[in-house]
């Protein structure tokens, strides 16, 4: 019996060829930069955590890079996305649904508790369990006896031998590994089942760093991390620890680091994103990020249902926008106009699909199938508008996209203004949008199928405009039960296609990351998830 | 005197309930639904909103809502917000720093606008008075945000005479800026009240009197003058700590201060009813307290003024 070993090489493989197709530069896992003070506390930004730090309860970015911090999973992700082996040794299946998981040895939480099979077990179960209430509890739904409205444990997890545990999945999944360096998937120690709350108060964690002292994280103000001297792993810090400082404004942590107070910042304000490329020169980031950006046209609105007249006109209202001039004037080159439903450093991500030309700008073409839709029904003086939230910086674009169609179509198109995101998600959910909406997704661990599933099949939690498609769905399935990545890779892109011809995201644009260092630091490498990869940063 | 304050003490009570009530209604007609916004994009789970909803009572009429949040208040508890955090945790975190903050701010009003309205009115129509006016108008027509941002940038960033943020723990030296900052508006109209007062104080029968008696003027103008002219400004000075408290949301916003009115900004755009309400509960509160000082205040100012 050969056993087929979904391994490091493969993403690897994958993830670099994509970096080369796209030209995207970043350094290697080789520091180049003078070695630095081993002692050395680098400060970068952050913000308030919205939960105590428990793995499974941290979907948010705030807690996210602190989460990350403090503790290491089976894998863990280098710069590129690719995986690397954290805590585990070897994860491996015959048929990409019954997954073992081997642990390496002696590896040890901050308490001096070893980390068994036992580890994970317990936590991914603590996390999946309804009652439990956690915000990452569905990123184990496809775990054999997982329930979404009762408790019950997770069947598919039985521990073989303190390091060795095996993982029934509902269904094949190739690229399952690339999982498992989400924060969801992290370990836990027998300490913090006894008392969770007071534990995400002062976690204790198996990862690169540890909490400085007891109550390092003083409330809205900063977190204190120091190295761990136990972790022994791919991410072994060169520097002596971490702050994070809480901003409320990207402005204000800007400020403080041109005033030489902050190491690191991982978000530039919108107010000098034409100047701090100019101000920081090659101590500037500004690379693509594992963001998407489009806006949803809803199938429940007339003139817009699913059918030859609804995708008449999305793909009129897709070629009608002029993505190069907005991300150029708008968003001074920070964002990338998009060529598909992924991100430039997701690996599968392409610019050749087949029915890429409706995201290029043709005025004459949208306004060719504009007309054929006309001829099918006409759509009158009724004003089109896309809906966003108020509270997120997205005024500019908006406005531009939407005079973009006005003009190119000849229709009227506005922006419509929700106070906050909660406004605007209330409208969704309940069906009561008017026109078009924003949709911007995030990708949670660097895998195509991120990307596609939590959005476009029917019922996902994040598919709000009621998209459906048979043809999508069975390609989806087919790439998760794919024998290889390449396979996988292949038919999430037909995938795609079929989502170029129906459209439910007009895509738009992937967002950048824009970050900048002090010359207080070296070796500043952002990671794919637009966090910077700390342990890396050498100071003084 | 003591009758006078019981009585002021007792018209709180109603009033905070009306506060409280009607603020809570507020944050309850916000749109939208608060925990489904927490998430952003990512929603979790179907089942896990629903439970967090029933934890904190959002599936219960407004008037269920209201009620729990009262009942906790009298047992003195102010509830929690959305992050699990005791709201008393927080308004013990974050109100020393802003009273910290608002102190500041008003000595830096305090003695720098009655100093400059002061010499102002002595010597009305010299240059002094003059530039004074001129700048007075100037910090009155800039909003706040404004100032706060160019002195960030120049004196914090450029110069670096300050630390353009507040550092952890918020550190009395670090509070300067932003407390300038916040004292600019006020100082402005500080200037310009004292400025008329003295002017009008100074053409008062009693202080012609005072020179004719021979008094110098080191003793008229500091005893007669000045004393006499504060009343209007310490009325002012009332008033002015509910603008200072609003000041504060946006100072704090720039200048990272970790205080009431960053928390306040962000748990409305949260929609966390228990902490909104808490919070400005206790700022009506203090408002009501300084006031019924600033009424204090009078009588001694102004021997005419009794209490009974």
């Amino acid at each position: 019996m050969k056993i087929k070993r979904y391994g490091v090489a493969a993403f690897a493989l994958a993830a670099a060829g994509a970096l080369v197709l796209t030209g995207c530069t970043t350094g290697g896992a080789e520091p180049t930069a003078p070695a630095g003070d081993p002692e050395a506390i680098i400060t970068t930004n952050g913000s308030e955590p919205q939960n105590p730090l428990i793995p499974t309860n941290t979907t948010e970015t705030g807690g996210g890079k602190i989460v990350t911090s403090l503790f290491a999973g089976l894998v863990s992700y280098d710069a590129e996305g690719a995986i690397e082996f954290d805590v585990a040794e070897s994860i491996e299946s015959e048929d990409s649904q019954h997954w073992t998981v081997t642990l390496k040895e002696g590896q040890t939480f901050t308490d001096g508790t070893p980390v068994t099979a036992d580890s994970f077990v317990d936590a991914w179960n603590y996390g999946a369990l309804y009652s439990n209430a956690q915000s990452a509890s569905y990123f184990f739904d496809n775990i054999e006896g997982f329930s979404y409205t009762e408790d019950s444990e997770l069947t598919g997890l039985n521990v073989v031998d303190e390091r060795t545990f095996t993982v029934d999945l509902v269904a094949p999944e190739a690229d399952w590994p690339l999982r498992l360096g989400y924060t969801a998937y992290f370990p836990l120690p027998e300490v913090a089942f006894e008392d969770i709350e007071a534990f995400g108060q002062n976690p204790v964690g198996n990862g690169p760093y540890m909490f400085a002292a007891e109550d390092a994280w003083t409330h809205e103000e900063k977190i204190d991390l120091v190295k761990n001297p136990d972790y022994d792993g791919v991410r072994t810090p060169v520097n002596g620890g971490l702050t994070i400082v809480f901003y409320t404004s990207q402005d204000t942590a800007y400020a403080d680091l041109q005033a030489g107070n902050l190491d690191v910042l991982d978000a530039v304000p919108d107010s000098a994103l034409a100047t701090f490329e100019e101000e920081f020169g090659d101590r500037a980031v500004n690379q693509p990020a594992a963001i998407f950006q489009g806006f949803n046209m809803p199938f429940y609105l007339e003139h817009w249902g699913d059918d030859e007249e609804g995708d008449l006109r999305r793909a009129a209202l897709s070629m009608a926008i002029n993505r190069d001039e907005i991300t150029d004037v708008i968003f001074q080159g920070t964002r990338q106009p998009a060529s598909d439903y992924t991100s430039p450093v997701i690996a599968g991500w392409t610019d050749s699909l087949e029915g890429a030309e409706v995201l290029e700008y043709n005025p004459e073409e949208a306004q060719a199938k504009w007309a054929e839709a006309e001829a099918i029904a006409p759509y009158g003086d009724t004003v089109l508008d896309i809906a966003y939230n108020a509270d997120g910086g997205h005024q500019a674009w908006v406005d531009a996209v939407a005079n973009s169609i006005a003009n190119t179509l000849g229709i009227e198109a506005v922006g419509k203004p929700y106070p906050t995101f909660a406004a605007s998600l209330d409208d969704r959910e309940n069906e009561k949008l008017t026109g078009g909406v924003r949709a911007g997704w995030q990708g949670d661990y660097p895998s195509m199928y991120n990307f596609l599933a939590p959005l476009y099949r029917t019922g996902a939690g994040s598919n709000y405009e009621g998209y459906s498609s048979e043809e999508f769905e069975k390609l989806l399935d087919d790439g998760a039960q794919a024998s290889s990545v390449e396979d996988a890779t292949a038919l999430w892109q037909q995938a795609q296609e079929v989502l170029l011809t129906d459209l439910p995201t007009i895509p738009l644009w992937y967002s950048n990351v824009t970050g900048a260092s002090a010359d207080t630091v070296d070796n500043v490498v952002f990671g794919w998830d637009s966090v910077p990869l700390y342990t890396e940063i050498t100071k003084g | 005197m003591l009758w006078y304050t019981g009585k002021r003490l007792l018209q709180v009570i109603p009033v905070l309930l009306g506060a409280t009530f009607l603020i809570y209604f507020m944050v309850f007609a916000m749109p939208g639904d608060p925990i489904a916004a927490l998430y952003g994009d990512r929603p979790p789970a179907p089942g896990v909103i629903e439970q967090i909803r029933e934890q904190y009572h959002l599936n219960d009429p407004f008037i269920v809502q209201y009620f729990y949040y009262l009942a906790g208040i009298f047992q003195g508890d102010f509830g929690v917000t959305y992050s699990g955090q005791s709201v008393n945790d927080v308004l013990a975190r974050t109100f020393p720093v802003t009273i910290r903050l608002a102190l500041l701010a008003i000595f830096f009003e305090m003695v720098a606008g009655i100093f400059v309205g002061l010499v102002s009115g002595l010597r009305k129509g010299g240059i002094f008075d003059a530039t004074g006016l001129g700048v007075s108008l100037v910090l009155i027509s800039l909003p706040i945000f404004v100032i706060g941002f160019v002195a960030q940038y120049f004196l914090g960033i450029q110069l670096g005479w300050f630390s353009p943020t507040v550092g952890a723990g918020a550190p009395l030296e670090d509070l300067i800026l932003p407390a300038l900052v916040l004292a600019s508006i006020s100082f402005a109209q500080i200037v310009r009240l004292t400025r008329s007062s003295v002017i009008e104080t100074s053409g008062l029968d009693f202080v012609r009197t005072a020179y004719s008696k021979g008094l110098t003027r080191r003793r008229i103008v500091p005893v007669h003058i000045l004393r006499n002219s504060l009343i209007p400004v310490v009325t002012y000075l009332g008033t002015d700590f509910g603008t200072l408290l609003v000041g504060a949301t946006v100072t704090e916003g720039i200048f990272n201060v970790p205080g009431v009115g960053r928390t306040l900004y962000q748990a409305i755009l949260r929609g966390e009813g228990p902490t909104v309400v808490s919070f400005v509960t206790i700022m009506v509160l203090l408002y009501l307290v300084v006031n019924l000082l600033v009424d204090l205040l009078y009588a001694v100012l102004d021997p005419r003024i009794r209490y009974a």
